[in-house]
């Protein structure tokens, strides 16, 4: 074959591959799901978990026809905007997610970036999905966010009722990094923990977010000898390190945290030290896995390279949207008919075992439906993997 | 208090190891090199990769810290900062070419390895206990004794060496060692690559007690400043000196005001903007540069 032909042949190629690629996109309209979370920075892990969640899942979508909504397949794109853990960021991110009509968006990561979008979303006929936990935002007269995960004054209690039943614990330290979520979630949890009757022998001590070395902050909490040691809202990034240093200093408690974290980042940072640590996470331990939430795994882990154990939550956001749109296509430019669907809009739990079901909750909490039914499941970690401690659901 | 003075030896010995390299940088080329804790979390992840990932021994993935990034050090000299300065006298053209520096490098670290924080296996297990008193991992001591020892290799071979006696020269009057002979421009990148070569070191020596992540470029680099106007810019001893202080007031603060909450570093920074005020220039710095 000379040159010439080997350039006509490649040139035919790809134009036929363009031709192909215009007629999958011109089959399906697009579905554009925001996403406004941090992204960068030392946080990333939160947002960057959400992020590929979605892109995850909106590409295998995408590979199986789309997402039927009415009687329409759609194409589910994903709209990303990293707001840098900055609530400012987050308002331009959510005022963007306006420009380009999109009414559904998962985010932001953190309590002041979720109340400072909270007037444009509102304006804008925008639904948002948080991981922020204040209860004004999902109390009425608010009513377009939506908690997407388990808030800590949720699973708080269930965890210290339980440690107490079990375990026998009757005091408990509180440390947590000085920002806005981590302090509200230490003083949500000290208020939890002192209603069932443990007695808080520390809860002032505090550390930098950007602190790395924690042996000279854990010194004076490990001196009060709890049976408890809670790592209030602690980040993936400072959990093994504040283990680590905990255990070094010859603590030899529990420890405890209300966030999700990630195995291969506790084995890697605290290895031994970090066996018996609890910590809140979602659908994915072998026991209550479906072959759903098996296969999203090892889609995440083809398209990224490795896994993150914050997805087993995060995974759910943008399903709940697509399902309830699905019961209610009307909702697709309308956030009210939305609203009016999550009232009574049911589905099969397609990321767990049995008959669990997507459904919104929040009753008990907020007064209304706000918050997306996942499972709380609490882990232990142990020998570089997660056990299932147990598993609750909230209202 | 034993326990205080452990972790502010133990804290100071890391940071005068990072602030030694930027400062060098300053002292040679007067570039407040923004992208210094990159350079540092760069060094961390090279670390990680051999040790942690490849299993390859600590000492030769500790090397591959250095040599990396004394070569990054060296690219980003040869390509960036020496023609800048060479077209351009206005200061803040190397202060925005280090801060984006500083960003592609954060970009770059997250495309190369993802946003999870990382760790390695321990180099040394146990903990040296003393009656409850001194509480210590004999990792942290034997990071402690590497970090000075290299202080101390470092100092030796600015005195000693003729690299170095030539690199002090150009930190002393650029005009009159470019007269004297000094290849200003060869030793301008070797410095540099020096100085990044240092922040790498600190950075794979630390992975293995703090572990490394994408976003402690910038507090580090911070930090890094920190100890620079405390002990005086451009000047090595100050830059040592500077480490432990920050890092005994560290400890002390965080054992002494920790019921207060996060308030630390809050008092260092006023304690710093009233030194700095009765004395600008550092505790051992030129008021003259």
């Amino acid at each position: 074959m000379n040159r010439r032909s080997i350039f006509s042949a490649a040139s035919a190629a790809l134009l036929l591959s363009m031709a192909q690629g215009s007629v999958v996109f011109a089959e399906n309209p697009l579905l554009k799901i925001g996403f406004v979370g941090v992204t960068s920075g030392p946080a990333a892990a939160w947002g960057i978990s959400n992020q590929r969640s979605m892109e995850t899942r909106a590409a295998w979508i995408n590979e199986i026809g789309g997402y039927k909504i009415g009687h329409v397949m759609y194409d589910i794109e994903i709209v990303s905007f990293d707001d840098q853990k900055d609530p400012k960021r987050a308002i331009a991110g959510m005022e963007k997610m306006a420009q380009e009509g999109i009414h559904y968006v998962v985010g932001p990561n953190v309590d002041n970036g979720a109340a400072a979008v909270r007037p444009v979303a509102e304006a804008s006929g925008i639904m948002y999905f948080p991981y922020a936990f204040p209860k004004e935002l999902y109390t009425a007269p608010a009513s377009n966010a939506v908690l997407g995960m388990v808030a800590n004054y949720q699973s708080g209690p269930a965890i210290y009722k339980y440690l107490i039943d079990e375990k026998g614990v009757k005091t408990v330290a509180f440390i947590a990094a000085n920002e806005s979520d981590p302090l509200s979630q230490r003083d949500s949890g000290l208020a939890a923990a002192e209603a069932l009757g443990l007695e808080a022998v520390s809860a002032n001590v505090t550390y930098q977010v950007d602190t790395t070395d924690f042996t000279p902050v854990l010194t004076p909490v490990i001196r009060t000898n709890p049976d408890l040691l809670v790592l209030s809202g602690v980040s993936p990034a400072n959990a093994p390190q504040l283990i680590r240093s905990a255990r070094e200093l010859g603590f030899e408690g529990l420890i405890s945290t209300e966030t999700a974290q990630d195995a291969q980042v506790l084995r890697e940072g605290a290895g031994d030290l970090a066996n018996g640590f609890i910590s809140v996470g979602g659908a994915s331990t072998p026991e209550i896995a479906s072959d759903m939430m098996n296969e999203f795994v090892a889609r995440y882990t083809d398209m990224f390279g490795e896994y993150n154990d914050e997805s087993n939550t995060k995974v759910y956001a943008l399903e709940y949207i697509l399902a309830t749109l699905a019961a209610n296509p009307a909702g697709i430019d309308d956030v009210e008919e939305f609203k009016m669907t999550m009232d009574t809009f049911e589905a099969p739990n397609p990321y767990m075992k049995g008959d669990a079901v997507l459904r919104y909750v929040g009753t008990s909490s907020f007064g209304q439906r706000r918050q997306l039914s996942v499972p709380l499941v609490v882990n232990v970690f142990n020998n570089g993997e997660f056990e299932t401690l147990l598993v609750a659901e909230v209202d | 208090m034993e326990q205080v003075i452990a972790n502010g030896l133990y804290l100071g010995a890391q940071y005068a190891m990072i602030a030694l390299g930027l400062t060098l940088i300053f002292a040679l080329m007067n570039v407040l090199n923004f992208a210094h804790g990159q350079m540092y979390v760069i060094g961390g992840f090279v670390t990680y990769t051999f040790y942690g990932q490849f299993e390859i021994p600590f000492i030769f993935a500790l090397l591959a810290s250095c040599a990396t990034l004394a070569i990054l050090g060296a690219l980003i000299e040869r390509f960036l900062f020496g023609p800048v300065i060479r077209r351009s006298s206005r200061e803040e053209s190397t202060m925005l070419l280090a801060a984006g520096i500083a960003f592609l490098l954060d970009a770059v670290i997250l495309l190369v390895f993802g946003e999870k924080q990382r760790g390695v296996p321990k180099i040394v297990n146990g903990v040296f206990n003393w009656d409850f008193r001194i509480i210590m991992p004999y990792d942290r001591i034997l990071i402690c004794v590497i970090a000075i020892l290299s202080i101390v290799a470092f100092i030796s071979f600015m005195h000693f060496s003729k690299t170095g006696r030539a690199l002090r020269a150009l930190a002393q009057d650029r005009v009159a060692a470019e007269l004297m002979g000094v290849n200003v421009k060869r030793y301008s990148m070797i410095g540099f690559a020096l100085g990044a070569m240092l922040a790498g070191l600190v950075g794979g020596l630390l992975v293995t007690i703090t572990g490394v992540n994408l976003g402690m470029g910038g507090p580090t680099s911070i930090k890094a400043f920190l100890m620079v106007m405390i002990g005086g810019a451009g000047v090595i001893s100050g830059a040592i000196a500077g480490g432990f202080i920050l890092g005994m007031l560290e400890a002390v603060g965080l054992a002494v005001l920790s019921q207060y909450g996060d308030i630390t570093y809050l008092a260092i920074f006023i304690a710093l903007m009233v030194f700095l005020a009765i004395r600008p220039q550092g505790l051992m710095g030129k008021p003259w540069g």
